[in-house]
């Protein structure tokens, strides 16, 4: 059982408040491209309004989740208090303070530069002093981690630190690692230049450093859906996990792979080299491979327990498992997005196949499906997995838990499925309006109608995931206690661990090794070549 | 359930060179793609001062647009604005190659060419270029793609590809919408 539940519960409910916010106006975007005629339906209100959803979804849902979560890890997995909780409380208030003044800053639209804010437009300096002060409150978080790890090592010498705080610590590593590019694009460039102490900034650089944060990010929202693939839907099914080592190898390759990368997000730019380009193309490539392990190691843990069930023959098993627990499911729907989500990665990821399909609304359609479903599917799923153990209190119902993950798998299907085709037609994203009348785009009108289905199948599921964990809250407390979270036993236990695959020393120096093979001359380039600056442009300031 | 750990890993590692294999397939289509059929994105990493491009040089206002040289060279420059393209029209040959030429005196934008492979950001510091050849005559939207304030929907530009026998510079070698 965990301790700091109320730490715990803190985090979770902080992330999924912004995350039910910002699906009504995810919503209500969908309805404005629309051809249906939307309320409010202005550029102003739709620029704040993408730029309040992506940073609710992008950040506040996710920070504050993997924040929580982790603890939850820390405490369930290692068997121990978590170090220093007064630390963790302190992140927490930054990560709200900071949440604040982004909210405060978007609805008063004064940072209508979407959740990426490229230079040279520019917010109120608020708006990014916010950020910092999320990602600073994340930071602690890291540090929790790493120091709970140690500390269990030092009292457990010669035992493997359990698989699932090993890859939490790998996510909190590849985080600070993540979070530097976009640390020194905001302290250097943007909150200067927001707070008018320089004039002008270097785009080019700007492009380049939040290019080193913008893919990492990714595998950090992601990691918390393949520990639950790992060490929780193989126990929920009754399994074991197949293999443990090759579990941790996949951990270390997203930590090693998932960072070198950034420059595919930039290959419609001037700015950089073929070569360059071409060579992080190549290392994006490996990061396939870690998801592909994932996909045949939780496959055959998931067998080994359909097996257990009596399942038969080649296939029988995969009926034979227990599809009625909402962690089977799932996990099972999860995959089933990820072949679409990643088909999409693979197209965009393609050095030359890019140019049909950048900045479309293929883009938005591949993040959607993979990160808002293939990931925030197994957020829900963590969150019915342990909000008993958090509350102790049973689930009041698994008719509704399931319902709710079957709508929204369904719901981003309808809804994302058409953006593909829209955006290789030539849909741009983030534009507020469609002149309809025009013949040669008249037809998008019933696949956008279509999506805005589709997003109200997933605010339908969303009210639902709320209410079901509203419900646990209220639920009386009978007879019947939920048992601690067990995660999944290795199918061979006991198999002696490598140091290299219970630390992260040596990674962490193949990782500096990667990143200054890719990103030295990309970012040293700007101080040799030094490219005409362009002059800061407020959104907030009427000229 | 007769495996081992050690021949569950070798299990794993067969399927892990097996996936690899499939990566290098696909990096082998994509490089033989880039080398082969050059399609390879904008990568020129010319500067161009955003401040001033507009007062003279290759993008002051009497040279935007499309432009045959002496040599035959097919050039089209257009400058990307809040929240306009200059000029909003252009007009290009069918089945030949032409070369596009941006850039920003202010902000990032981006642009697609409807149904083709056109694409590239319009970062302020650099000059962007595309090759390509259009296979079909029309007229093709082409629309900023990246949010560049609130007049971003507004954004919107058209090529017009025309059949060689109809693409006639004048004196100077320029070609535009209105002729």
């Amino acid at each position: 059982m965990t301790i700091n539940n109320r730490l715990i519960l803190a985090h979770l409910w902080t992330a999924f408040a912004a995350f039910g916010v910002a699906i009504l106006l995810g919503l209500w975007q969908m309805w404005v491209r629309s051809p249906l005629a939307a309320p409010l339906s202005t550029p102003d209100n739709y620029y704040l309004s993408v730029t309040a959803h992506g940073s609710a979804m992008a950040y506040v849902l996710t920070t504050f989740f993997i924040m929580g979560f982790g603890y939850f890890v820390a405490e369930s997995a290692l068997k121990q208090a978590l170090p220093a909780p007064r630390l963790a409380w302190a992140g927490f208030v930054l990560g709200i303070v900071g949440t604040v003044l982004v909210v405060a800053t978007v609805l008063s639209g004064q940072a209508s530069v979407m959740f990426t804010f490229y230079p040279p437009l520019s917010a109120s300096p608020l708006f990014y002093i916010g950020l910092v002060l999320v990602v600073v409150g994340s930071w602690i978080w890291c540090a929790l981690m790493i120091v709970a790890m140690t500390r269990w090592k030092k009292a457990n010498p010669g035992t493997p630190v359990p698989l699932a705080m090993y890859a939490t610590v790998a996510n909190a590593i590849l985080w600070l690692w993540t979070t530097v590019g976009v640390a020194a694009e905001l302290l250097f460039v943007v909150i200067p230049a927001a707070f008018g102490w320089t004039q002008t900034v270097d785009v080019g650089l700007t492009r380049t450093l939040f290019s080193w944060t913008l893919h990492a990010i990714v595998y950090f929202w992601l990691i918390p859906a393949y520990i639950a693939f790992y060490t929780m839907a193989p126990q929920a099914a009754g399994g074991r996990l197949f293999s443990d080592l090759m579990a941790r190898g996949s951990f270390i390759l997203f930590l090693l792979c998932g960072l070198p990368v950034g420059l595919h997000h930039l290959f419609m730019d001037p700015e950089h080299s073929s070569g360059f380009k071409t060579v992080q193309m190549m290392l994006t490539v490996l990061v396939a491979v870690p998801t592909l392990l994932t996909v045949f190691t939780v496959t055959a843990s998931m067998e080994i327990g359909g097996r257990l069930r009596g399942g038969k023959g080649l296939l029988g098993w995969i009926g034979a498992l227990p599809w009625e627990r909402p962690m089977v499911l799932a996990t099972g729907l999860s995959f089933f997005m990820l072949w679409f989500g990643g088909f999409g990665g693979l197209i965009n990821m393609s050095y030359g196949m890019n140019a049909m399909v950048h900045n479309t609304s293929w883009v938005s359609a591949h993040f959607h499906m993979i990160f808002g479903g293939s990931v925030v599917i197994m957020y829900f799923a963590i969150a019915y997995h342990i909000w008993p153990n958090l509350t102790g209190r049973l689930a009041p119902s698994l008719v509704l838990q399931r319902a709710q993950l079957w709508l929204w798998a369904i719901g981003m299907m309808v809804m994302s499925l058409p953006w593909h085709w829209l955006g290789l037609s030539g849909q741009v994203r983030r534009v507020a309006q469609f002149d309809y009348a025009d013949p040669s785009i008249s037809w998008w009108a019933p696949w956008m109608i279509m999506s805005v289905v589709g997003g109200g199948m997933l605010v339908i599921s969303a009210g639902m995931f709320i209410w079901n964990l509203v419900s646990f809250h209220f639920e009386r407390t009978g007879a019947a206690k939920p048992g601690p979270v067990e995660y999944a036993r290795a199918l061979h236990p006991g198999v002696p661990v490598p140091a290299a695959l219970n630390g992260f020393v040596l990674w962490n120096a193949f990782v500096l090794v990667l990143m200054a093979a890719a990103y030295t001359y990309p970012i040293a380039q700007f101080f040799i070549l030094k490219p005409p600056q362009a002059v800061v442009h407020r959104v907030d300031r009427t000229p | 359930m007769a495996v081992d750990e050690i021949s569950a890993v070798q299990n794993e590692r067969r399927w892990a060179l097996a996936m690899g294999g499939v990566a290098a397939v696909m990096l082998a289509a994509i490089v033989w793609a880039g080398l082969g059929l050059h399609m390879n994105p904008p990568s020129n990493i010319e500067t161009v001062d955003p401040n001033t491009l507009h007062v003279a040089g290759e993008f002051a206002e009497n040279n935007l647009g499309t432009h045959v040289d002496s040599a035959g060279k097919i050039t089209t420059r257009i400058v990307t604005t809040q929240f306009a393209f200059v000029p909003e029209c252009v007009v290009v040959p069918q089945d030949m190659q032409v070369t596009f030429r941006l850039a920003s005196p202010d902000v990032i934008h981006g642009l697609i060419v409807v149904g083709t492979n056109v694409n590239t950001m319009v970062v302020p510091g650099f000059v962007s270029q595309v090759h390509t050849v259009f296979d079909k005559p029309g007229d093709l939207l082409m629309p900023c793609h990246e949010f560049c304030g609130l007049g971003h929907g507004q954004m919107v530009a058209h090529v017009r590809v025309v059949p060689i026998a109809d693409f006639r510079p004048d004196g100077d070698g320029r070609v535009t919408c209105d002729n």
